[in-house]
């Protein structure tokens, strides 16, 4: 099958902590510390965007790709919930900056916190079915959490970009599945500016029976079982939920803790499976087995396998890894900056 | 009274791609690209793409800011001579302004450059960050 | 070319001019430099103006200053080079009568600048540099300067204590001038404790926002000597251009538009710099004095900031700079500046330099240097006692 020919990651430097949150809110961090295993979130500052992180993670992903002419990538698909415009495409600018355009098709996906994976499958897809030789599928966000919502402390930024072929791969997708039901769990309507969400009935009937559903499905359908992979990688909307139904579903705490970045960047929404998966490229070797599945609010879940070849270790350290972006030149901010940042302050301009 | 966004795209090439004029004659790269190369009058010329990395050669500190950089202020300003020797100027961003100094390795990183109104249209181009990476 | 004079001049108050729109503001400088001169027409104006456009909204400003002069029929050009719109259109009167077309021009410059905010005075301002690669990531005219200004300090070891002493010397000279915008003295310490508002230029390194006119009567030798008023000659006149951009030039701690005009105005007048005993200079920031009166070599590159501090360009001091106050004290109406220094020029040549700046051991020849931007453009006059 196609698969990986280059990935590359971008993260936000500004975080902001639990803590700092909680206080203005007169909230109890240490429940969402150890409740929700959230330490802190990447905060975007006001220069950066979707389209910004996007273009930044694909420049990250043409670098791994080493030999890719953006000319022969034929598809652009940006998945997020956060796209500048509600009327114009984020992918038409990434396009142009990586000089992609025009011979291109282009479209931005919308499903909660799945339109990444969504991304990557419909570009997987194509150069599957041989419709063109490359595709780039995009997942990013800079997800707004309404004022002193549990949302708050977790909504965060950062992207994820693939570019996927059929030659010189650095991960074959061996197999997917995708789970679907209408499931009002959370929602933001049109011209509303924060998301609305179900409070605990996101939990056990949206996220682990939607994720669990595919995963279920995917492992059945490949005829493979949790041990057989070296990492796994889940939509992590917290620290926690990732770590439960992973639990539940037989993996193990080493299998999942590359990805498993919730605890220190907080949810980037459709960016969370996609930069754990870069993550995990980062320190996998040749032959690992990867299990990726999203969760996507409305709701649905993608579920890949990857098999890592033998070409990682040639291109994992041409550019920077995701954990570095993660640990390293941190910017901390207050509230104070973290709401200007995020406009959440009525300005008269 | 707002300008129309053909006054922006216009521009994209160079503000996207860091694209540039090389003279044919005199080997010299000009940034924003140009049609006639001020030193030797010729007109032959190669688009290329500039590095993405380089120095400062100066900066300042924008401490009283036009009210559209309001939320970035105080932001640093630096011209920069990229690694072909090409110089530009731009925004220092994701940096301390009191670390900023003449000889900064920097990298440019693409950004949300102008917002025009809540309603109008994005401009994007490349800021400076720290060569951290 | 024939030798051209300057008969009378004439300036509006300096300042934030409530009660004065821009053509008001105009006919109080011009019609105080016709009285002041005694001509009984104008063969043609010449209007200076930067952004009357961004300012208060009206272009076409020849045609209206010369309705409001009571002159409607006369031929009036609107000139435009940013800050150096009043120079340029002082060079055009000079060129017009020098040229022997017109016998009596009258140059003239205006802004009006304070009917807008702030961030209205600054984007018209802005006008003035490479809007698609400066003002786009967010250069204002303080931080174009200001990195001049860092550039010099790191090449040279100016120092913030050097550039308050420009301003320093310029608020004293203008503290005895009646028109200026802020006639009073300030001390170092007072400008490194003000405001920073583009490192490291502080607020008092940096012209004011001011509305304002000036207007000279420029005139052939014969016109003038008939009047029989003091007078001046218009010995030369340079006008250069650079590179737009500060990023596309080599030295930024030059202006090298500056060297090259005033080159043009000495050869043109067969002078050189050793004839001047003083000049007017575009101090818009305490660094572009430093760095004109290098380009056009009174010091070398690096050694204006100490000869400031040693009082050499005080009034009292070898070469005066600035006796006016300069752009600092006076104030900075941008499109008048450059007329306004004709008139300070003037003024000192003949004696008349009122509230005891007049520059002691009368002197013969002057100068003025009127610049553009960040230095794209910059004009020169040398002028002498008639």
């Amino acid at each position: 099958m196609a698969g990986i020919v280059g990935y590359g990651a971008h993260l936000p430097r500004h975080r902001i902590k639990v803590e700092e949150i909680a206080k203005v809110w007169g909230a109890d961090a240490p429940s969402y510390k150890k409740g929700l295993m959230l330490r802190e979130k990447s905060v975007p500052p006001p220069d950066m965007d979707t389209i910004t992180l996007s273009v930044e993670a694909t420049r990250r992903a043409l670098i791994r790709a080493q030999t890719v002419d953006p000319k022969d990538i034929g598809a652009i698909y940006i998945g997020s919930e956060s796209h500048p415009y509600a009327v114009k495409p984020s992918g038409t600018t990434v396009a142009e900056a990586i000089g992609a355009t025009p011979d291109i098709h282009c479209a931005d996906f919308e499903f909660a916190c799945k339109a990444g994976s969504e991304a990557m499958f419909v570009a997987l897809s194509h150069v599957d079915a041989g419709h063109m030789k490359y595709a780039l599928g995009i997942a990013a966000d800079t997800s707004q959490g309404a004022p002193s919502d549990a949302l708050e402390f977790s909504a965060a930024a950062g992207a994820a970009a693939f570019i996927m072929g059929k030659d010189n791969l650095i991960a074959d997708c061996l197999d997917t599945h995708s789970f679907m039901t209408d499931m009002p769990d959370f929602w933001r309507r049109e011209h509303e500016f924060y998301p609305q969400h179900a409070g605990r009935f996101t939990g056990e009937e949206a996220y682990f029976a939607t994720t669990k559903g595919a995963s279920i499905a995917l492992l059945k359908k490949s005829g493979m079982k949790p041990a057989d992979f070296k990492y796994a990688v889940f939509h992590q909307p917290n620290g926690k939920f990732p770590q439960r139904v992973a639990r539940e579903l037989g993996f193990t705490q080493e299998q999942i803790d590359p990805g498993w970045l919730a605890p220190r960047l907080g949810n980037t929404y459709s960016g969370a499976s996609p930069i754990g998966l870069s993550a995990t490229l980062d320190v996998s070797e040749p032959g690992d087995l990867i299990f990726m599945c999203s969760y996507g609010s409305g709701a649905g879940s993608d579920a890949f396998i990857w098999k890592v070849t033998e070409r990682i270790d040639e291109v994992r350290d041409l550019t920077v890894r995701t954990h570095k972006l993660l640990d390293e030149n941190i910017i901390y901010i207050d509230y104070g900056t973290y709401a200007k940042f995020r406009r959440k302050i009525k300005m008269n301009y | 009274m707002s300008m129309f966004s053909s006054r922006s795209w216009r521009e994209y090439p160079q503000r996207y791609r860091m694209e540039a004029s090389r003279f044919k004659k005199s080997g010299k790269t000009y940034y924003p690209p140009r049609d006639i190369d001020p030193e030797t009058g010729d007109t032959a010329q190669e688009i290329v793409r500039l590095p993405d990395t380089g120095k400062i050669v100066t900066y300042t500190v924008i401490r009283v800011a036009p009210s559209q950089w309001g939320d970035l202020s105080p932001y640093a300003l630096a011209i920069v001579e990229l690694t072909d020797g090409t110089r530009m100027m731009g925004q220092m961003t994701d940096v301390d302004v009191e670390e900023v100094k003449i000889g900064m390795e920097v990298r440019l990183e693409f950004r949300r450059i102008q917002t025009e109104s809540h309603e109008g249209v994005l401009s994007y181009g490349h800021k400076f960050v720290p060569n951290w990476f | 070319m024939r030798d051209v004079y300057v008969v009378g001049v004439g300036m509006s108050k300096f300042g934030e001019v409530w009660r004065r729109s821009l053509r008001q503001l105009f006919v109080d400088a011009a019609s105080t430099a016709i009285k002041d001169s005694g001509v009984d027409h104008l063969d043609s104006l010449y209007v200076g103006c930067m952004s009357s456009g961004m300012f208060v909204q009206q272009e076409h400003i020849s045609a209206l200053c010369a309705d409001y002069l009571g002159m409607a029929g006369i031929p009036a050009t609107r000139v435009e080079s940013a800050c150096a719109s009043g120079g340029i259109s002082f060079r055009q009167a000079f060129l017009e009568v020098g040229s022997g077309v017109s016998d009596i021009v009258m140059a003239a410059g205006v802004e009006k600048m304070t009917d807008v905010d702030g961030d209205g005075a600054t984007a018209a301002l802005a006008g003035a540099a490479d809007q698609e690669y400066e003002v786009f990531h967010g250069a204002t005219f303080p931080g174009l300067y200001a990195m001049m200004a860092h550039a010099h300090m790191a090449k040279y070891g100016t120092t913030s204590e050097m550039l308050a002493a420009v301003a320093v010397k310029n608020h004293h000279n203008g503290s005895m001038n009646p028109v200026a915008q802020y006639p009073f003295e300030i001390t170092v310490e007072g400008v490194l404790n003000s405001v920073m508002v583009a490192d490291p230029l502080h607020i008092l390194d940096c012209s004011p926002i001011t509305d304002g006119a000036a207007a000279v009567i420029v005139t052939s030798e014969e016109v003038g000597k008939k009047l029989g008023k003091p007078c001046i000659k218009v010995l030369g006149s340079g006008l250069a251009t650079d590179s737009m951009a500060l990023a596309q030039r080599a030295d930024l701690t030059t202006i090298k538009a500056a060297t090259i005009a005033a080159d043009r105005a000495f050869k043109m007048a067969g002078k050189k710099l050793s004839d001047v005993q003083f000049a007017e200079v575009h101090d818009c920031f305490t660094i572009a004095e430093l760095m004109v009166l290098e380009s056009i070599g009174l010091y070398e590159p690096g050694k204006a900031g100490p000869a400031a501090q040693a009082g050499e360009t005080a009034l009292d001091g070898k070469f005066p700079i600035n006796p006016s106050g300069g752009l600092k004290s006076k104030g900075h109406p941008v499109g008048a500046t450059g007329v306004a220094q004709v008139v300070e020029i003037y003024k000192q040549l003949t004696g008349q330099a009122e509230g005891g700046r007049q520059i002691p051991g009368s002197p013969k020849i002057g100068m003025a240097h009127n610049m553009g931007g960040s230095g794209a453009s910059s004009v020169v006059h040398i002028m002498e006692v008639a």
